[in-house]
């Protein structure tokens, strides 16, 4: 599909894509049980077709996709806003991000993350110049849509994708407005926000405690079950589990289908595994050798992206593939850097590898937006 | 935008750069750290997965393994075949990972984590091959039939038997009474039903080693202390004279010496030497002997014979309890003489507490002309495939007091066998037995804490034993220790 649509796209991105989806599926099946790695292939065979779908109905100008940019605005904002429905949103883990219909469940809000990137390239690229002299009257809807998106998320307290968005907004707006004073700014305003809302929230303070000190030597009261107990036995329990896994793995791992993640009574030690906690799972088998090389992957995908932003010729596809590329990286960032305590540990999938299946459609969505970006810079170049 | 691209691409690069950084810092310096962690998980249930090495003892299982598949993974746990021989040494080690005894402080051996340089390799193939880590199997010095002779003696009464050999150090019973079941523990409620059980003197704890960790005054066994302190700096010698009217004055006050069940009222024995008052264990003698050395002095001797320190056993520290001067619970070291009632010190009462272990070792010195020896309980540790990880050479811990007044102690002890406090005992004379009595005294009344420390042959000695029963009504060192370490004195030496 990709030969016949996108011939002179970047050649790299989809193996990448390919053996970041092989080792996350090996490690699905390998944490069992047998029916999530089914499952997981069902939903990357779904994530292809959206992917050869999204390129053959593309393929010709996906710029065409600027003049919505209202329309992406308003879906990210819906996308977002489905879990809070009474019929289909269900939480999961006291964050309301999940959509049923019948069996399947859906994570509407990693598609958000994709509509809101294209939203944000269209409307930076069409008002950078304006924005940059920093008037309110144009910053309007951009802020409206934007700040909506960040409401919704801390209602429905998805922290993760929160801090993800952020993270997303702020380098689009420095590449689109190249005003280093603006994300100064909005990194105070994140900084003043953030300690509000954490002395409002106790969700979020608490992931600041967890993160700072997770491991308590007297109890602290318990919320979970309204008892004194160590903080590592209650709130911060399952990182620190997922350290003692990293630990466990060592240099070299235990070797694949060796680690140690259920209990003699058959309880899983880490809750959400093969989520949020699959990079503790590949790291004790796999080991600081293993998870290294993966972590090189990334880096490596990120770097073809950013190379597709350079070579891209209007303002729009820089953006794009700027924001998808940034927004790739940084996700990686958040999740594994809540593991490994760099940053307070927030909830998100690590691109490609996590157990989802909106996660898999939304990241095959993506490297279809870097492949259709590539593909057109190419062909200019060669059509030149 | 291209100088901005650059930028964004530079600091997403360098975030991820951070995270091999920072899960590099978990994965190779914070090891140790989180692996030593007690909630975690993954290190409790990788160390069920290891078939912890079998503690033996003169040929005899006292810890294995059954080996059980749980939900995929193969684990083992720990039975005591012989539960209630010496579980207050073995310990136990649960499978909610806690451990007690030698199971806590030979860990390291028994789940393989220490082991010889070749073993190292096999075992690290192992465990990279997912294959079942075998511990190395630890070797006791026990000697399980005096062992179980000693739990039989003592007859469920509160108290301990210790046993070594006078050459090596080497402890072939360490019997503490009450005891337990170690496979109880595991059971259901089997905890609680342990910390119920309290022997005939019903404030003990089958769970404490009342060998190592049990404080009982020494009584007259302090004797042995106070006599080498005197004799050893020079102060007096064995046929120096005391007058004994019956009782010591100390503070103006009468001190009296023990009474005589033959007679009403203390014992008087007029003039007498300090060899005959060991032999008939005059406190009146001793007591004058503290005035006249001073309490100190007497202190620094105990110190020497390892008082306030705690022995160099291989249990872990919290299984013992250092021997000394206590005060309100606690270790106590006196400013100067002034703060002690040296008289009453001397011979061993006033607030010292010495351990069964602590008593033997003053004995086990003087039976090796006074070089103390190490005491030790781990024979040897052999890997899985029979090679040896490590072997216990005896090792003396060093010179306590001269040779002289080490045999001049010998030869005191001996006396007290022969006619003195222990003569009704009826130690036949070829077992050639030294040794010294103590009744302590509780303020109890007629309950006394009752004491026989000795060793045998005493002209070539070969064994040491040290017995203690508890808060006995009317019950001597001589009728209720004495016939103890005999029995046990005749299983040792064969007779």
């Amino acid at each position: 599909m990709a030969r016949v649509t996108v011939p002179l796209a970047d050649p790299y991105l989809l193996p990448m894509a390919a053996l970041l989806t092989a080792i996350g599926v090996t490690e699905i099946y390998r944490l069992g049980p047998a029916g999530n790695a089914f499952r997981q292939g069902l939903w990357i065979v779904i994530g292809v077709g959206v992917f050869a779908a999204t390129l053959f109905s593309l393929h010709s100008d996906y710029r065409a996709l600027e003049r919505y940019k209202y329309v992406f605005g308003v879906t990210a904002l819906v996308l977002l806003f489905l879990p809070r429905l009474p019929v289909i949103g269900e939480p999961i883990n006291g964050a309301r991000l999940w959509i049923h219909v019948g069996s399947l469940q859906f994570q509407p809000g990693e598609l958000g993350k994709i509509a809101l990137i294209v939203f944000l390239a269209a409307y930076l690229r069409e008002r950078r110049e304006v924005l940059a002299q920093g008037r309110l009257k144009d910053w309007g809807p951009l802020l409206v849509i934007w700040g909506a998106a960040m409401l919704l998320l801390f209602v429905t307290n998805d922290l993760g994708s929160a801090l993800l968005y952020y993270g997303i907004f702020l380098a689009m707006l420095y590449v689109a407005t190249a005003r280093i004073s603006f994300v100064a700014a909005a990194l105070g305003l994140f900084l003043v926000g953030s300690f509000a809302v954490a002395q409002g929230t106790p969700h979020v303070r608490e992931r600041v405690t967890n993160w700072l000190s997770p491991w308590s030597t007297h109890p602290v009261f318990c919320p979970q079950n309204g008892q004194m107990m160590l903080r590592q036995n209650c709130q911060s329990y399952q990182e620190v589990q997922s350290l003692y896994s990293l630990g466990h793995g060592g240099f070299g791992g235990t070797g694949l289908g060796h680690g140690i993640f259920t209990g003699t009574t058959g309880k899983q030690v880490i809750p959400d595994l093969n989520t949020d906690f699959i990079y503790s799972a590949l790291a004790q088998e796999l080991g600081l050798i293993g998870v290294s090389a993966l972590l090189l992957l990334y880096m490596a995908f990120v770097l073809r992206g950013f190379r597709i932003a350079l070579a891209a010729t209007d303002g729009f596809s820089k953006l794009l593939a700027a924001g998808l590329s940034f927004g790739f990286a940084f996700q990686t960032f958040v999740i594994v850097g809540g593991i490994t305590r760099v940053i307070p540990l927030t909830g998100i999938t690590l691109p490609f590898v996590s157990y989802g299946g909106s996660s898999v459609v939304a990241n095959f969505l993506l490297v279809a937006g870097l492949m259709l970006i590539s593909h057109r810079a190419n062909r200019q170049e060669a059509g030149a | 935008m291209n100088k901005q691209l650059l930028h964004v691409s530079v600091a997403a690069l360098v975030l991820l750069a951070a995270l091999i950084v920072s899960t590099t810092y978990w994965q190779t310096w914070a090891v140790g750290d989180l692996a030593d962690r007690q909630d975690n998980s993954i290190q409790l249930i990788t160390r069920l997965t290891v078939d912890r090495g079998k503690i033996l003892a003169g040929g005899r299982v006292l810890a294995a393994n059954v080996k059980h598949r749980k939900h995929g993974l193969t684990i083992f746990t720990r039975r005591y075949p012989s539960g209630s021989l010496a579980p207050q040494v073995i310990g136990y080690a649960t499978e909610a990972g806690t451990s007690t005894g030698l199971e806590q402080s030979l860990d390291d051996y028994l789940t393989g984590a220490n082991t010889n340089l070749t073993n190292t390799f096999k075992e690290e193939l192992h465990r990279l091959g997912n294959q079942t880590v075998h511990g190395d199997n630890v070797i006791l010095t026990l000697r399980p039939a005096v062992q179980a002779l000693a739990l039989q003696q003592l007859a469920g009464r509160c108290g301990a038997v210790v046993a070594l050999d006078a050459k090596t150090g080497a402890v072939l019973a360490m019997a503490s009474s009450p005891t337990y079941d170690a496979n109880l523990i595991e059971q259901p409620k089997g905890y609680a039903k342990v910390l119920k059980i309290k022997g005939s003197c019903g404030d003990s704890s089958a769970l404490v080693n009342n060998a190592t960790a049990g404080l009982y005054p020494p009584g007259s066994t302090f004797k042995m202390v106070t006599a080498a302190a005197a004799l050893d700096s020079g102060a007096y010698t064995p046929s120096s004279i005391f007058n004994d009217p019956g009782y010591c004055i100390e503070y103006g006050q009468h001190v009296s010496n023990a009474g005589n069940p033959d007679q009403n009222g203390p014992e008087a024995f007029g003039n007498v030497t300090l060899a005959q008052g060991f032999e008939h264990s005059i406190n009146s003698v001793f007591c004058n002997v503290g005035k006249h050395i001073g309490g100190e002095k007497i202190l620094e001797y105990a110190k020497r014979f390892g008082f306030y320190s705690l022995p160099p056993l291989d249990l872990p520290p919290s299984a013992s309890q250092a021997s000394g001067l206590y005060k309100n619970g606690k270790l106590w070291t006196p400013k100067n003489n002034f703060a002690i009632d040296s008289g009453r010190l001397a011979f061993g009462q006033f607030n010292m507490l010495a351990t069964p272990l602590q008593m033997a070792l003053v004995a086990a010195t003087i039976a090796d002309k006074g070089m103390q020896p190490k005491p030790y309980l781990v024979q040897k540790i052999v890997a899985a495939d029979g090679s040896t990880v490590a072997k216990t050479s005896p090792q003396m811990l060093g010179r306590v007091i001269k040779p002289q007044t080490a045999a001049e102690l010998n030869q005191m002890m001996q006396l007290v066998v022969q006619g003195g406090t222990a003569a009704t005992v009826g130690f036949p004379p070829n077992l050639d037995v030294a040794g010294k009595t103590g009744t302590a005294e509780l303020g109890l009344g007629s309950v006394y804490d009752a004491w026989f420390v000795c060793f045998a042959p005493a002209n070539n000695p070969r064994f040491v034993v040290a017995v203690v029963v508890e808060k006995q009504p009317n019950g001597f060192g001589a009728s209720v220790s004495a016939p103890i370490a005999k029995a046990i004195l005749e299983k040792l030496l064969g007779t």
